[in-house]
Parts: C-alpha cells; sequence; structure tokens
C-alpha cells in the first residue's frame, strides 16, 4: 500500500514537472543561443530549447509562411516588427508584467517599445545591439576611406565589397549628405533619395569585387587581403582585428547605423512561459555577458559591461569615440511599401553592367 | 479476383495521387492565386494581373529572363559536348573493371553536397587561392589573377554541377548500341564522320534528348552556383524570385516569376522534343 502511494506520487511529481518543461523553439541570429548559456538554462528550468540560426528577412519569411508558427521566440531587429505585425499579423503581443523589467537599460527599454507598439500593444523587448559602418585594413585603405561613398574612390578599385541590402542604401544615403529616415513617411521624397544611392551605386559598381552575402563570406574576403574596406558589422571588424591588428571597424564620418535585435512571440507560439523564462534568464548580467563574449555585440541587459571582456570593450572605445556614438542612426519602424521601392534600387544596381 | 485486383490498383496509385496533389497540384494552385492578387494596403488585397504586367513590362526583368534561358541552353550544349565523348569512351571503348572505375569517378565528385562542390570551385578560382597562386609561382603571371565572379567561372560551375546528368542516360543508350553496326557502317565505306552522323548519334537521341531536358531543368532552377561563382553581375531567375519572396517580402511577384519560369522551361523542352523529332513518350520511356 505504502509502495503503491510513494510510486503514484513520484509518478505525479514526474508529471507535473513534465507539464511545466516545455521545448523553447527559437529562431535567433547566430552567437544569441551560446550552447554554454543554453545547457544552464536548461539545467535551471527543464525546460529544452531548439535553436534555429537566422537572419531578418528569413525569420519574418519563415513566419509569414506559417502564420506565425513553428518558433516560440524570433529575434528580429525592432524596425521589422511595426510593419510585419500591420501587414500579416505573425507576433502576439508581450506581456511586460512576466518580464523582470530590472534587467534592462532602462532608456532602450522604453525606446524599443515604443517602436514596436501596434494599436497599444507592446511587441518587442530588446536583446543585442550594435552598428554597421565600415570595416577595413588601415594599412592599406585608412587614409582613402572615412565613409561608405569614400568606398567608391578609384584609388581602392577591385578592393571594397558590400552587401546589396537595405543598409547598404541607408548608409550611401546618409554619406551622401541626405537624411532618409526623415523621408520614411514622404513616399516621393524616399524615391528621389533612393534615386541619388541608386546612380551611385551604379557608379560604384567597378569598384566592387563582390557583394559579400553572408558574415563568413566576408571575414573571409578581408581576412585574405582580396578585400581591403567594406562595409560591415562592428563585431565582423573586432574579430578581424583579433587576427590582423591593422583590420579594425571604423565609425564613418556620416555615422554608423544602430540597430537592436528585439525577442517577439510569434503569433502561434506554443511555449510562452518557456520564452518568458529564457528572457529573463538570458538578460541577467552575467548570462548577457557570455552572449556579448559568443556574439561580439553588447546586449541591453543592465550592468553587463561589468562581466564583458576588457579587450571586448577597449576595440568598443576605439571605434566609437564620445562624438561618433552621439552621431549613430537608430533604424526607425520601417513603413510598409519603402522595402518595395529598395528592391527595385537594389534589383537594378545589380543587373547594371 | 477482379475487385481485388481493383482494390490493389487503387492502393498503388494512392501515393502517386498524394504526392502528386498535396505536394504539387495544391501549391500551384495556391501560388498561382498569390500572383493574381495586388496588394492594396495592410492584408487588403485584390485580384489583379499587375503582377504579369509588371514582370513583362519592366526592362531588368526581362532581360534577366531571357539571360537565364540563354546560359541554361548554352550550359546544356557545352555539358552535351564534354559528356558524348567521355560516355563512349565509357560506354564503348573501355572494357570490364576500367569501365567500372570511370563511371564511378563520374559519380564520386556527387557523393558530396552540391555547396561543398562549389566551395571547392571558389577555393581553386579566388584571387589568393590555388590556381593562382600556381600562376604566380610558374612567372606565368606576374600578380594575383582573379578568376572567380565572371560568366565564365558561373558556366563551368553549371556544366560541371550538371554533367553526371548528361553521362547516365548517354552510357545507358550507348551501351545498347550494337559494336557490329558500327562495323557494318565502316565496311559500306562510311569514315568516322559519318558514322558518327548516320548510326551513333540518331541511336544515341533518346539518350541525348533526356539529357538535355535534365541538365537544361538543373541549369534552369541552379541557384548556388551562380549566387557564389556569379558574384556581383550574377543575375539568375531563380535568385531573382528567392529575392521577390524572401528579401522584399512581395509573395505575389515572387510566385508571378515562378510561373513564368514554368512556362518557359516547359516551353523549351516542347520546342527541344519538336526540333529532335521526337514524342515525350518516346523520351521518357
Amino acid at each position: 500500500m505504502i509502495r503503491t502511494v510513494l510510486m503514484t506520487s513520484t509518478l505525479l511529481a514526474g508529471l507535473a514537472t513534465v507539464a511545466q518543461a516545455d521545448t523553447l523553439r527559437l529562431l535567433t541570429w547566430g552567437g544569441y543561443a551560446p550552447d554554454d548559456v543554453v545547457a544552464m538554462f536548461e539545467e535551471q528550468t527543464g525546460h529544452t530549447v531548439e535553436v534555429t540560426k537566422s537572419n531578418n528577412e528569413e525569420m519574418i519569411a519563415k513566419l509569414r509562411a506559417t502564420g506565425g508558427g513553428g518558433f516560440d521566440l524570433a529575434q528580429p531587429s525592432q524596425d521589422r516588427i511595426m510593419g510585419p505585425q500591420m501587414e500579416f499579423g505573425i507576433y502576439k503581443p508581450i506581456d511586460t508584467s512576466k518580464l523582470n523589467q530590472d534587467l534592462f537599460i532602462p532608456s532602450m527599454l522604453s525606446a524599443t517599445m515604443a517602436n514596436t507598439t501596434v494599436a497599444g500593444d507592446v511587441y518587442g523587448v530588446p536583446h543585442v545591439w550594435g552598428t554597421s559602418g565600415l570595416v577595413m585594413n588601415t594599412a592599406m585603405a585608412g587614409d582613402t576611406v572615412k565613409d561608405y561613398t569614400d568606398l567608391c574612390d578609384p584609388a581602392l578599385a577591385g578592393k571594397v565589397s558590400y552587401r546589396l541590402k537595405r543598409p547598404t542604401l541607408i548608409g550611401f544615403a546618409f554619406a551622401l549628405g541626405e537624411d532618409p529616415f526623415a523621408a520614411y513617411g514622404d513616399e516621393a521624397k524616399y524615391k528621389e533619395i533612393m534615386g541619388k544611392v541608386e546612380a551611385k551605386l551604379t557608379e560604384c559598381k567597378a569598384n566592387v569585387k563582390t557583394y559579400w552575402g553572408g558574415g563568413d563570406e566576408l571575414m573571409n574576403l578581408v581576412r585574405s587581403g582580396e578585400v581591403t574596406a567594406s562595409m560591415a558589422w562592428d563585431t565582423g571588424g573586432w574579430k578581424l582585428n583579433d587576427d590582423n591588428a591593422d583590420i579594425t571597424f571604423v565609425a564613418p564620418a556620416s555615422g554608423a547605423l544602430g540597430w537592436i535585435d528585439t525577442f517577439v512571440l510569434p503569433a502561434k507560439g506554443q511555449a510562452d512561459d518557456a520564452a518568458y523564462d529564457w528572457i529573463n534568464f538570458v538578460m541577467q548580467p552575467e548570462i548577457a555577458a557570455k552572449i556579448t563574449a559568443a556574439a561580439g555585440n553588447f546586449t541591453a541587459s543592465a550592468g553587463a559591461d561589468e562581466f564583458a571582456e576588457d579587450s571586448l570593450k577597449a576595440k568598443y572605445q576605439a571605434s566609437f569615440p564620445q562624438e561618433a556614438i552621439d552621431n549613430i542612426k537608430w533604424y526607425p519602424p520601417v513603413p510598409a511599401g519603402l522595402e518595395a521601392i529598395e528592391g527595385d534600387v537594389l534589383d537594378r544596381v545589380q543587373a547594371a553592367n | 479476383m477482379r475487385s481485388q485486383s481493383r482494390i490493389a490498383f487503387y492502393l498503388l496509385l494512392t501515393p502517386l495521387v498524394l504526392w502528386l496533389g498535396l505536394l504539387i497540384i495544391i501549391p500551384h494552385i495556391d501560388m498561382l492565386l498569390i500572383s493574381l492578387r495586388e496588394r492594396i494596403s495592410f492584408g487588403v488585397y485584390e485580384t489583379s494581373l499587375t503582377q504579369y504586367e509588371k514582370a513583362l513590362t519592366e526592362p531588368l526583368y526581362l532581360r534577366t529572363f531571357a539571360r537565364t534561358a540563354v546560359m541554361s541552353v548554352l550550359a546544356t550544349a557545352i555539358t552535351l559536348l564534354i559528356a558524348f565523348p567521355v560516355a563512349y569512351y565509357i560506354a564503348k571503348m573501355a572494357k570490364g573493371r576500367l569501365q567500372q572505375v570511370l563511371f564511378m569517378l563520374c559519380l564520386i565528385p556527387f557523393y558530396v553536397s552540391e555547396l561543398v562542390r562549389t566551395f571547392g570551385w571558389m577555393i581553386l578560382l579566388r584571387e589568393t587561392g590555388i590556381i593562382s597562386n600556381l600562376l604566380q609561382w610558374t612567372g606565368l603571371a606576374d600578380q594575383p589573377v582573379e578568376l572567380l565572379y565572371t560568366d565564365a567561372t558561373m558556366m563551368v560551375g553549371l556544366v560541371y554541377t550538371s554533367m553526371l546528368f548528361m553521362v547516365v542516360p548517354l552510357v545507358t543508350t550507348l551501351e545498347s548500341l550494337d559494336d557490329s553496326v558500327v562495323e557494318a557502317g565502316y565496311d559500306l565505306g562510311g569514315n568516322g564522320l559519318s558514322v558518327l552522323r548516320e548510326i551513333i548519334i540518331p541511336h544515341a537521341m533518346p539518350g541525348i534528348v533526356s539529357g538535355c531536358i535534365v541538365v537544361f531543368m538543373l541549369s534552369l532552377g541552379n541557384y548556388l552556383t551562380p549566387t557564389m561563382l556569379g558574384g556581383k553581375d550574377s543575375l539568375w531567375f531563380t535568385e531573382m524570385i528567392y529575392n521577390q519572396f524572401i528579401v522584399r517580402s512581395n509573395w505575389e511577384l515572387g510566385a508571378a516569376f515562378g510561373f513564368m519560369l514554368l512556362l518557359l522551361s516547359s516551353v523549351i523542352v516542347w520546342g527541344m522534343l519538336r526540333l529532335t523529332g521526337r514524342t515525350l513518350k518516346e523520351t521518357m520511356g
């Protein structure tokens, strides 16, 4: 009799933990969910984490294809939340009371929440942030390249690279003295700016070795010396700096472009509690520092700086003097329709001879 | 007895119907419907032919479309020219062990994934790559040579990728050619060229046509090789479809492109069959 009771109670206890432990299907970027962090989280909470690595466009395409299903937590950039939500309804509102808000840097949290609010509901909270600007071999291209448009300098013919994606359009627009973000609401004005950028990029095409597609491709091009200057993320430059002290990230004169990757809940996510657990877990300063070490970028976790490696902090300070930080252009939410204009421009640049 | 065989027939038919219906026909109907709508505003769509109109009036799309078609035909022709002697040697000249070894040699590269093979080409051809270094070492070049990111490189990649699919059908058809027929051709006063023209090629025709169809389809639908080897000037129609779907989130135009590609490949395959005077039935078996 006692044995039966014992067995039943262990069985029940077992069932109870099974009911609480979920599988968290995480759609994220490379480096944002390092193996050791995942292992610690699984041990502490009993949840299982399945990580899928992706990028902004693919994240949204995947969620759109399933109407927001297939994943329980995703990490698109903050400018890609409002538009897709209004258009396709692929996210669900975040219950901010389930988050430990003290873990976030307050200014970053409120800015992201404001940028991702649709019809009064908040859809995103910040996680990792960083910038894109210029990565260059300072020994070979340091004197020439100060801004995005300097990549078109004939002295560097065949030695430069950039992505054929929207950050390039935005960066070139700023370098040409325009303010594309201010024109977000004015389609005619935006078209005009993009027209100028198209002309510049078409003219610049002869200078380009190839358009890079992924981070690793870029790293190979720069590391081998085939490319001496490129548009890239700050972390790419810092990583290369470890191999070759001449290579580093430089904030362009017209301003680096700042992005914030967020946490969002896909509309048909099935493990919201596990998702909230994950957010609260990774925003702890010690854990956030581990993610910074893996991804190379800083997080929105308050107090994580203390745990970050000194070498990374030193590189950050070298690339970003105070005036460069003040000059960072943060991406505002992309209104629908603009990407169609940008798409046409990118297609025409790619096809130009 | 009769009803039993009926049941067996339907049971055997079911997987085929499910396969065709669920994975090919229904998704295509869905794609067709997507391609026929136009976005008005948030979540509001109207039925219209705008996407096709856009695809057919924008010179860029048409140019890419034509370029992809022409390059694919060219890749098919080059593959045939290279694969025919290879297949003839394997099927007719090589005997026993050697035959098997040669056939295996054609097959082995396909044991690794296409991505790895394409990366292999990149390692060989890049500016700091093996061939560039070799040329400098032998003194044939005095500075690093960039061999990647041109149409020619792309063509090499496409031909290499589809070689096997030409060699296999050719070897199969050529093996069935009786040696005595070729000898008879020579006995009747034919020379190498006329025997090739009058006997070998007509006999190998089913293999040539089916090989060409497969290679053409593979080249036309290839995404990886043009993107990786073609670099900044590569513009392949599949890449545009990917861009519309994934990067621009414009499924409507992407779906229209998809249907244009389907139509193009059907027309060219039909044209190929007409040109060679064959029917689809003969070619497929």
